[in-house]
């Protein structure tokens, strides 16, 4: 795991000197701490921070063809990089070293740039073609490994991070999207490449990218999941089968690595069967790392124990407080780059230092599963909207909601009127192509509310957004399946596999793999009928069919609880952090320009109050909060002291 | 009567409105419709009717006829206290 940066002139003087390249990765170096590589020639500079996994004497960056003609730097894992090896040695490819980055120049050269078709792995990818000048950016299919670039003064600029981009110019303009603050207000997540800094992309999940003389291209998707394909029409069985043995292999292939590899253990059902698909079916050491909460209601303690106990794994956990929270809260805005409306991701950077401290740099983890496997609660609440839709008057309404929502028991969806108005029943499912994420959006526009005037002096709607640029993969799908889509494409990397994925485990050096998101494991379940992702209201039911025996009963059967972290509980404690009132005070909030400074101050008023608040008042808390600190950081005082001289420099090519 | 609309007014404004805009609350506008209130804020103002009003909202009583609007919570906390 590394960070990358680079650039490709196209227009401007080149600068010989290797000083810009080492502004452009200096604030990546938590990404990877082990050294430093660069190569760099009239047209382009490449620079690469490593994190020593695989080959840790041989691996160092970039890594060139037999002829120097290919060049590349890269962030990520392919784990199938053994069998690439030799399949590429039997063509008669020399290798000069053991890593993985290596078969990539070789499988360019055989394959172009149809070369990612073939990986297995997590990816940002870099890679000069010299012989026709021109630089291939590249990304994992779902969009594990993050990747952003920007055209400023006759340069593309590209990092891992867009510290690294903001970096290359002080002049760069940074500036916050107000079209882009109201998607993750509305939507938790920006849409295609969009960021929330005005004229920086991302690279999206799936797609590739070339840079040429002629210019910056236009991103080429060159995988997509596929809901459109063949249903599987084998049995029951058959599908349990299946799912077992390519998790079982996911696994195995994830486990690869020249470092030992833990797991993260949440309590709930997917990190308990990553690991004990480790217990069972390899003999990785295991060792395991948890968030425990002092606040109860978050906390999971009770159930990570059941886990370990089964399955004897050697256990440690961070237990996390209000406190704790609010104290990393703007580093963690540091590292995420982008508004949060959850302190989610916090614990998680807690918890990363808590495996770093450990010495242990990889861990797996069950993110993924959720999506590609059914198990959310907004696809069983579609799904009961659906059937109260057609059935309005049916006695198994209450049942339903209470079953849906048993911390609602008391809530006023037991009365038919609220109901239909909270769920939206009079919607038809086949008429929306976003039926399943309506009531979430339309709860999520109360956040922009409280945004300033300037901010939406446009009238724009993010939902119109994402249902353009949806509307093609959507289309004669069943709601289920349009549902798994969009989280697929919004909150699975634009949030969680970033915000609380990539960003918090990089933030101290850690990297995240993810057996479920193997895209063989993710085409497969793409295959698996509606009817049997979630039987009833018994979500991800072929999973739990298939890991019967290998984990408690427990466990299996417990209900799914939401991952979540105290929000503004953790800023009105007996002492508040004093970054708070700094970043909310009328002076702050009129220079960021960003929100309403009246609205704001009630709505912290409330808080001081009760600190106990609902979901939307959480949301808007945190959302307010973390886009004041991400513009004072960013924007208004953007700055990385570089030294003269970056040590520990292992290779410089020019 | 009026000074119930009052109290009420204030309390969705400082509560879920975050506005001292006067103007941006209609006494028959639907809070659910309109965006005002999710499910857990009808909680919160069924609470708030609770301690304020010294009166017990029934789980029958739980209806958008009774705590939709400005003016329908009115006329329910003028029935429950009369």
């Amino acid at each position: 795991m590394c960070g990358i940066a680079g650039y490709y002139n196209l227009q401007f003087p080149p600068e010989i000197s290797l000083s810009l390249l080492e502004r452009m990765i200096w604030p990546l170096r938590h990404r990877g701490p082990d050294g430093f590589g660069f190569f760099q020639n009239e047209h382009i500079g490449f620079a690469h921070a490593r994190l020593s996994i695989i080959d840790l004497e041989g691996g160092w960056q970039p890594i060139c063809n037999e002829d120097k003609t290919i060049w590349v730097i890269f962030n990520g894992e392919i784990f199938n990089y053994i069998e690439l090896r030799e399949q590429l040695v039997r063509q008669g490819h020399q290798f000069s070293t053991n890593s993985d980055t290596e078969v990539l120049v070789h499988l360019y050269e055989e394959k172009g740039a149809d070369f990612v078709k073939e990986l297995n792995g997590q990816f940002a990818i870099a890679l000069y073609d010299s012989r026709n000048k021109s630089i291939l950016l590249a990304r994992d299919r779902m969009g594990i490994r993050p990747l952003y670039y920007c055209q400023y003064k006759g340069r593309c600029y590209f990092g891992s991070e867009i510290k690294a981009i903001f970096s290359a110019d002080p002049f760069l303009p940074r500036s916050i999207d107000p079209q882009v603050l109201q998607d993750i207000f509305t939507l938790w997540s920006p849409v295609g490449a969009d960021t929330i800094f005005t004229g920086v992309l991302q690279l999206q999940p799936g797609h590739i990218l070339v840079i040429n003389r002629q210019g910056v291209g236009i991103q080429q998707q060159y995988w997509d999941i596929d809901y459109h394909g063949m249903v599987s029409n084998a049995s029951e069985d058959e599908l349990v089968e299946e799912l077992r043995t390519l998790l079982i292999d996911s696994v195995r292939l994830q486990l690869r690595a020249d470092v030992p590899v833990g797991a993260y253990l949440s309590g709930g059902l997917d990190s308990s069967v990553i690991t004990s698909l480790i217990r069972h079916y390899t003999t990785n050491p295991l060792r395991t790392f948890s968030v425990a909460f002092e606040d109860a209601v978050y906390d999971e303690r009770q159930e990570q124990a059941e886990v370990v106990d089964y399955l004897q794994t050697e256990h440690d956990q961070v237990v996390c407080s209000y406190t704790d929270i609010a104290e990393v809260f703007p580093k963690v805005i540091y590292h995420t780059e982008t508004p949060i409306i959850r302190t989610a991701p916090a614990p998680l950077f807690l918890l990363s230092a808590l495996v770093r401290k450990h010495d242990y740099k990889v861990v797996l983890t069950g993110e993924g599963s959720d999506e590609i496997l059914g198990g959310y609660d907004l696809f069983k609440e579609a799904k009961v909207r659906a059937f109260i839709g057609a059935h309005p008057d049916s006695a198994c309404r209450a049942i339903l909601l209470k079953r849906l929502y048993p911390y609602l028991a008391l809530s006023p969806i037991k009365s038919a009127s609220y109901a239909r108005q909270f769920f939206a029943t009079n919607v038809q499912p086949e008429t929306d192509l976003l039926y399943a994420h309506q009531p979430r959006w339309k709860n999520g526009q109360f956040l922009n509310r409280f945004l300033s005037d300037e901010c939406i002096a446009t009238p724009y709607s993010p939902v119109e957004k994402v249902a353009k640029s949806l509307v093609g993969r959507l289309e004669g799908q069943h709601f289920f399946t349009r549902a798994q889509y969009v989280e697929s494409k919004l909150l699975l990397p634009n949030y969680l596999l970033s915000s609380q994925g990539d960003r918090m485990g990089m933030a101290h050096s850690v990297e995240g793999r993810f057996p479920f998101l193997d895209h063989r494991v993710v085409e497969f379940a793409a295959r698996i009928p509606v009817r049997l992702k979630m039987k009833g209201l018994n979500e991800k039911y072929l999973l739990k069919k298939a890991m019967r025996g290998l984990l408690p009963e427990a466990i299996v059967q417990r209900k799914k609880q939401p991952y979540m972290a105290p929000d503004i509980l953790s800023f009105f404690g007996a002492t508040p952090p004093p970054y708070v009132e700094y970043l909310l005070s009328r002076e702050n909030l009129n220079r960021s320009g960003l929100f309403n400074a009246d609205l704001v101050a009630n709505l912290v008023e409330k808080c001081r109050v009760k600190a106990r608040q609902g979901f939307r008042e959480n949301m808007a808390f945190v959302g307010v909060l973390s886009t004041q600190a991400l513009h004072e950081q960013f924007v208004e005082n953007w700055r990385e002291d570089c030294p003269q001289t970056l040590k520990n420099t292992r290779r410089v090519i020019q | 009567m009026q000074a119930n609309i009052e109290r009420i007014r204030a309390f969705i404004f400082s509560n879920f409105l975050f506005d001292a805009d006067e103007g941006t609350l209609d006494n028959d506008a639907s809070f659910l419709e309109q965006g005002i209130i999710d499910s857990t804020g009808v909680l919160e103002l069924v609470e708030w009717l609770e301690e304020t009003f010294s009166m017990k909202v029934q789980d029958e009583e739980l209806i958008p006829e009774n705590l939709d609007s400005v003016n329908r919570l009115t006329r329910f906390i003028a029935q429950k206290t009369a």
